[in-house]
């Protein structure tokens, strides 16, 4: 639970407000501290990738974001609005379930491992929330979602189910599933990790085509430094629950300040 | 000893009235059984605790203890309170009972069998909790649960012999009075096998089929 | 007549049943188990012969109900000179119809245990019944415990039936009990109680303590 929740804006207010904003976060397992009073800004539009060691806390920062991990302590806001929290006679007090479900429709996440519906198609996987929980007409949510798999070129296979489907093909349908609710941000929580070397690029060049034709704001966990050099605006390396260093790709991978950072950077770089 | 195929047509038609009176009674009590088992799984997976711990000690109680007990127990128990149960009611209750602890155990590892994931997928959807139950959770955890339902509803079929200690006039009842009246077991009791194995065989190949039919038609196959 | 009264006029009844209970509960165990094994390993034999009398055993019991089964033992099998008594025909009709249960969890067990330790043994060069004495079966020994755990309560379940052919069991007496008192709540639900006990407090912790054995000395956890 949140310690001192009136020291913690109702809302974000002015001007370039940001998109997603972690003030002071805590998580905990137990006695392990799995992040350590995050502070992050993500602005709207932005792409921010976070790297670092695995049990760094990366993949919870998505997770939490996506309401699928409690925090500990701090506020998370999304678009000036606290997402974790909700106001009650002008303060801060833990968000209900209905306030959790209208601010989570504004993000949207990608899985490791696709987490395709098995029992439905490429096409039912990403009219399943249009329909059930948007409420759009089945023909218009069908529209919707043909566009999505036709622009991760999946088209060909909307009507085959998840398990006729390669892991790079599942994964740009769970691309499509999630776009299809119109997000404002989108989680993408080490989407390549889980293929064979041969189809990571069928995923991330959809990512790429979105980070060109789209003004979303995304926040990504991977382990394609490659990629992440090519498509962030930012770069964020996580240390042992902490920013350890952030900045521009080119400015975290080519100079990188601190020693962590080096050797984190040597050890992946040399490994590939 | 020589066995009389002119005695066994002549039991014949007693013999198949009691089949149809086996039949009715494991479909009623499976019926009770399904129902009562989705009771059974729904209460332990409520947020409250102590709910969830009797109903568990409950399913525990019901499946540690013998059938045949458990059906005396109905028949006998309520006249003593000025509750009379007929033989049939008794019967169907406590089989019924009986049988949707073992089912809600069916269920419970079948809602289990969906993968963590696609909780998370249906909430970074923002589906409410009803709708992934009812859209993403319950299609998955169906065909895992459509095998130990079908062994159970053999297995329903088998113990309605059971019932026959209070009074049913299903097989085994029909059985052992024909043998009262003549002095001869051998065809009676071989009948009821024989119309035990005539059903049971059969009801456990289709079952199979069924359940390979389930997943394809769900698109899981394995 | 208060409940402590009760057990105090019927509790020497009450205590001989369960007694009863418990030597037909080990002996249908000692039976099952033995069937299980002798008809799981057939079944998986290469000889046909074998096979089918493995299969037509397995169907065979669990096709039709124990109860029926008991009584076919004990009614019928004299007819063909067989004559056993009731004790020896409770325990006997119990361990068989769970024996074929079992045997499936023998076999499926067997088959569970990973290609690569049967390519292992091969690669030894391990006569057949060898590898699995030494490579096989004790793997598949672990892999089936917890699902024996669950067919030795029906095992203990099963007993009660040996009562309808008088076998004095715990369930035979709370019967008789109830028949001369009509005190069915007390009757019935003390034996509830004891069976409830028996397998929660006894069997269950046993076979939980017996995996825990046998995963240690297999090297597992």
């Amino acid at each position: 639970m949140t310690e001192n929740l009136e020291s913690y804006p109702l809302s974000l207010e002015g001007d370039g407000i940001p998109m997603v904003r972690f003030q002071n976060v805590t998580k905990r397992y137990g006695a392990l501290v799995v992040l350590n009073q995050l502070d992050l800004d993500v602005s709207a539009g932005e792409m921010v990738t976070i790297i670092g060691p695995s049990g760094s806390g990366k993949t919870t920062v998505l997770r939490m974001l996506m309401t699928l991990e409690t925090i500990d302590d701090g506020v998370i806001y999304v678009e000036g609005e606290p997402l974790t929290h909700m106001e009650r006679n002008g303060g801060l007090v833990p968000a209900n379930s209905s306030h959790l479900r209208r601010i989570r429709s504004k993000i949207g996440m990608c899985f490791q491992h696709f987490n395709l519906f098995p029992h439905m198609t490429a096409l039912g996987n990403c009219m399943e929330g249009p329909v059930q929980v948007l409420g759009l007409p089945r023909k218009e949510a069908e529209e919707r979602s043909l566009e999505l798999l036709d622009m991760v070129g999946m088209i060909d296979k909307r009507d085959q189910h998840p398990s006729r489907l390669s892991g790079g093909q599942q994964q740009r349908v769970a691309i499509a599933r999630a776009l299809a609710m119109r997000p404002k941000v989108m989680l993408f929580d080490e989407v390549t990790s889980a293929l064979d070397p041969e189809v990571i690029s069928e995923v991330t060049g959809v990512i790429k085509h979105l980070v060109d034709t789209h003004n979303l704001t995304m926040l990504m966990v991977t382990h394609q430094m490659g990629f992440a050099k090519e498509i962030s605006d930012r770069v964020c390396f996580f240390f042992d629950g902490a920013i350890e260093e952030q900045g521009t790709p080119t400015k975290l991978f080519e100079n990188p300040e601190r020693e962590r950072t080096q050797q984190f950077l040597n050890a992946v770089l040399h490994a590939n | 000893m020589e066995w009389r195929w002119d005695w066994v047509w002549d039991l014949a038609p007693r013999f198949v009235d009691a089949t149809g009176k086996t039949l009715i009674a494991a479909g009623g009590g499976y019926t009770i059984a399904i129902i009562l088992g989705l009771v059974f799984v729904l209460a332990q997976r409520t947020p409250l605790l102590p709910v969830t711990l009797v109903v568990r000690e409950f399913v525990e109680l019901i499946r540690s203890t013998p059938l045949l007990l458990q059906i005396f127990f109905v028949y006998y128990v309520g006249p003593q309170f000025g509750l009379t149960l007929s033989p049939w009611t008794a019967g169907l209750i406590a089989i019924g009972v009986h049988y949707g602890a073992y089912l809600s155990e069916v269920y419970r590892g079948g809602i289990e069998s969906v993968p963590k994931g696609q909780w998370e997928a249906a909430k970074a959807i923002n589906l409410p909790i009803v709708t992934t139950y009812r859209r993403i959770v319950i299609p998955q955890a169906l065909p895992p649960a459509v095998a130990g339902m079908g062994n159970y509803l053999v297995g329903i079929f088998k113990d309605t012999p059971m019932l026959s200690v209070i009074g049913v006039a299903e097989l085994m009842h029909t059985a052992t009075a024909v043998g009262a009246e003549s002095y001869r077991y051998l065809e009676p009791y071989t009948m009821v096998g024989a119309i035990f194995l005539a059903v049971s065989l059969p009801s456990a190949f289709a079952i199979n089929v069924f359940e390979r039919w389930v997943r394809r038609t769900l698109g899981m196959t394995k | 007549m208060t409940y402590i009264e009760f057990l105090d006029v019927y509790g020497g009844r009450l205590i001989d049943g369960t007694i009863v209970t418990i030597y037909q509960f080990f002996l249908a165990t000692f039976v099952a188990v033995a069937a299980a094994l002798a008809f799981g390993l057939m079944r998986l034999s290469q000889n046909l012969m074998l096979r089918a009398v493995a299969v037509a055993y397995i169907e065979f019991f669990r096709g039709t109900s124990l109860l029926v089964q008991l009584f076919w033992i004990f009614f019928v099998l004299p007819l063909f000179g067989i004559t056993l008594d009731k004790f020896t025909a409770g325990f006997l009709a119990v361990g068989l119809n769970m024996g074929a249960y079992g045997a499936e969890l023998v076999r499926g067990a067997v088959l569970a245990v990973p290609k690569g330790q049967w390519e292992a043994a091969l690669a030894l060069n391990m006569a057949p019944h060898n590898r699995m004495r030494r490579i096989i079966l004790p793997q598949a020994f672990v892999i089936m415990l917890p699902p024996w755990g669950n067919l030795i309560i029906e095992i203990l379940k099963g007993t009660a039936l040996v009562a309808l052919i008088a076998v004095a069991d715990l369930m035979f007496e709370v019967r008789q009990i109830n028949i001369t008192t009509f005190l069915s709540a007390e009757s019935f639900g003390t034996a509830i109680v004891i069976y409830y006990v028996i397998a929660r407090f006894f069997v269950t912790p046993g076979m939980r303590g017996l995996e825990r054995l046998m995963n240690r000395r297999i090297g597992k956890a």
